[in-house]
């Protein structure tokens, strides 16, 4: 009898197995594989000598601060033209013909104004993830149950006050899905900036292994990318899950 | 001995809420047309009519969340434009009128919040609040914690922070058991009568309507005009058994029975 979990690992241990025996077995000599053990390898050594933590620092220092500030941005914006319809009709035009702008078509634009760095890479994922955070919470607000915002006018509450105390908390488990949704897109923004052009970061260690013809150190860079994002996710599930879980919770047992 | 006095209906005083010549149209439909209607403080009136009169619209201009097409709705001879945190509206939905991330106590404290008591003072207003409409204890459950009933009484109790001087109540038992009714009727008329507060009460009960009231108001519908006019001169205070038992009682409930039959054939 296996545990559920061991069950989950089974296939990719397999896979791990007969990469390892495949390529050993052929001899592999190639710019773009490498057996799994050496991918190992080169993990624990980057890891080891420090590199790969600061590379993954400046990513994330990238990321979130595009996060956050894009959340700021999105917020702001998503519920001022949820709450007003007419704002939302005037901006209409405005956000439908920016929104599909690729982020990474901003490249050249943000190199000229920001030059290499956190700037210029923050300012990219900032503009992809606000997208995600200003719709999403456009809709909540749009979701928020009328009678609510009856009880709102009924009390006379200052605009200041309805945003505080109705909006935002009504509208809060919807805009955390958002910021999840957008957390992932920080991430994948961030590293593609970094391998387009920005010397620093997880990208741009991944195109120096390429260069230097290391496809263990290249891999293990994609592997850990991947446990990067994954632990990001859960993260934010747990805390989805302890922020609203109990109030969902309780819901179903009414 | 009645503390209402009924007699104050009928005299000149000045009434507090007053709709004059009041229509109302929504999306081109006539839903109230020449609406009169005087409350003096201090009543208990109640409105009742069939489904689709107008009645929760009336209670929705007095609460100035609608604003007359034409005529005018006053209250204390100023014109009503918008709401106004001295009259409170208790809504028949309770589940969605309360804030569900809040507690009992949190909910109760919104109102406090707006009317701007200091957070000092918050905490022994929300407790004798609580303990006010039956809830103690229950400070800090959260509104899908509790029954029907609990959670209309906390809509109560919120819209009693407030301090009003009109309470106005749409079908606040409407979903509720008979038993739990029964209990909240006499609660409402313990609550009206200590606070010195109008109330105007609609609802689809005309049992109801005759046992809380001063003065039943039957409107008639398409578009909602006023149908039927009856003073309730049933000894205070009220019983649920002595009270439904009195000839009274029965001839009233009679007159608004075939009122009602009669305006919906």
């Amino acid at each position: 009898m296996m545990p559920e979990r061991a069950k989950a690992l089974a296939l990719p241990i397999a896979l791990l197995l007969v990469a390892e025996i495949w390529t050993r077995a052929l001899h592999v000599q190639s710019d773009s594989l490498a057996p799994p053990s050496a991918v190992a390898a080169a993990l624990i050594e980057a890891l080891s000598d420090g590199s790969m933590l600061v590379a993954t620092r400046d990513t994330l220092a990238s990321a979130f601060a595009g996060l956050l500030a894009s959340s700021a941005i999105g917020l702001a914006l998503g519920i001022t033209l949820g709450m007003f319809q007419i704002i939302d009709r005037l901006m209409e035009v405005t956000i439908e013909t920016i929104r599909p702008i690729p982020s990474i078509a901003l490249l050249p634009i943000a190199l000229i104004a920001l030059g290499f760095g956190y700037r210029m890479e923050i300012a990219i994922v900032t503009f992809a993830c606000v997208w995600p955070i200003l719709i999403l919470s456009r809709a909540a607000v749009r979701g928020i149950e009328p009678r609510l915002l009856e009880v709102s006018r009924a009390l006379r509450l200052s605009l200041g006050d309805q945003v505080r105390k109705i909006i935002i908390p009504a509208s809060l488990p919807r805009i955390f899905v958002a910021f999840r949704l957008s957390a992932g897109i920080a991430l994948i923004v961030a590293v593609s900036v970094e391998i387009a052009i920005n010397p620093i970061g997880l990208g741009a260690a991944i195109m120096t292994a390429q260069q230097a013809l290391r496809p263990d150190l290249m891999l293990a860079y994609l592997l850990w990318i991947g446990v990067i994002g994954y632990a990001l996710n859960r993260g934010l599930v747990i805390a989805q899950q302890r922020l609203f879980g109990r109030a969902a919770l309780v819901g179903e047992a009414s | 001995m009645p503390l209402r006095d009924r007699t104050n209906c009928r005299s000149p005083e000045p009434a507090q809420i007053e709709f004059s010549q009041v229509t109302l149209e929504l999306g081109g439909k006539r839903i109230i047309e020449s609406l009169n209607l005087a409350v003096k403080p201090g009543e208990f009136l109640c409105i009742i009519g069939a489904s689709g009169c107008g009645k929760t619209t009336a209670l929705r201009l007095a609460a100035g969340l609608y604003r007359p097409t034409t005529g005018d709705v006053t209250f204390e001879g100023q014109p009503m434009r918008m709401p106004r945190r001295d009259i409170a509206i208790v809504f028949q939905d309770y589940g969605k009128a309360l804030l569900p991330w809040r507690t009992a106590a949190g909910n109760v404290s919104l109102a406090l919040e707006a009317n701007g008591v200091s957070s000092a003072q918050r905490g022994e207003q929300i407790d004798e609040l609580l303990n006010k409409v039956g809830l103690p204890g229950h400070a800090g459950k959260y509104p899908a914690e509790m029954s029907g009933g609990m959670q209309q009484r906390l809509q109560i109790a919120r819209c009693l922070a407030q301090k009003p001087k009109a309470l106005l109540m749409d079908e606040p038992f409407g979903a509720l058991d008979a038993m739990t009714r029964q209990g909240l009727q006499d609660e409402v008329l313990s609550l009206a009568q200590a606070s010195h507060a109008t109330v105007i009460f609609v609802t689809h009960d005309l049992e109801e309507a005759i046992y809380l009231g001063d003065r039943v108001i039957g409107l008639l519908p398409h578009p909602g005009r006023v149908g039927i006019e009856l003073m309730i001169d049933l000894p205070r205070p009220r019983d649920q058994l002595t009270t439904r038992e009195h000839p009274e009682f029965l001839r009233l409930r009679r007159e608004l029975f075939d009122f009602i039959k009669a305006s919906e054939a």
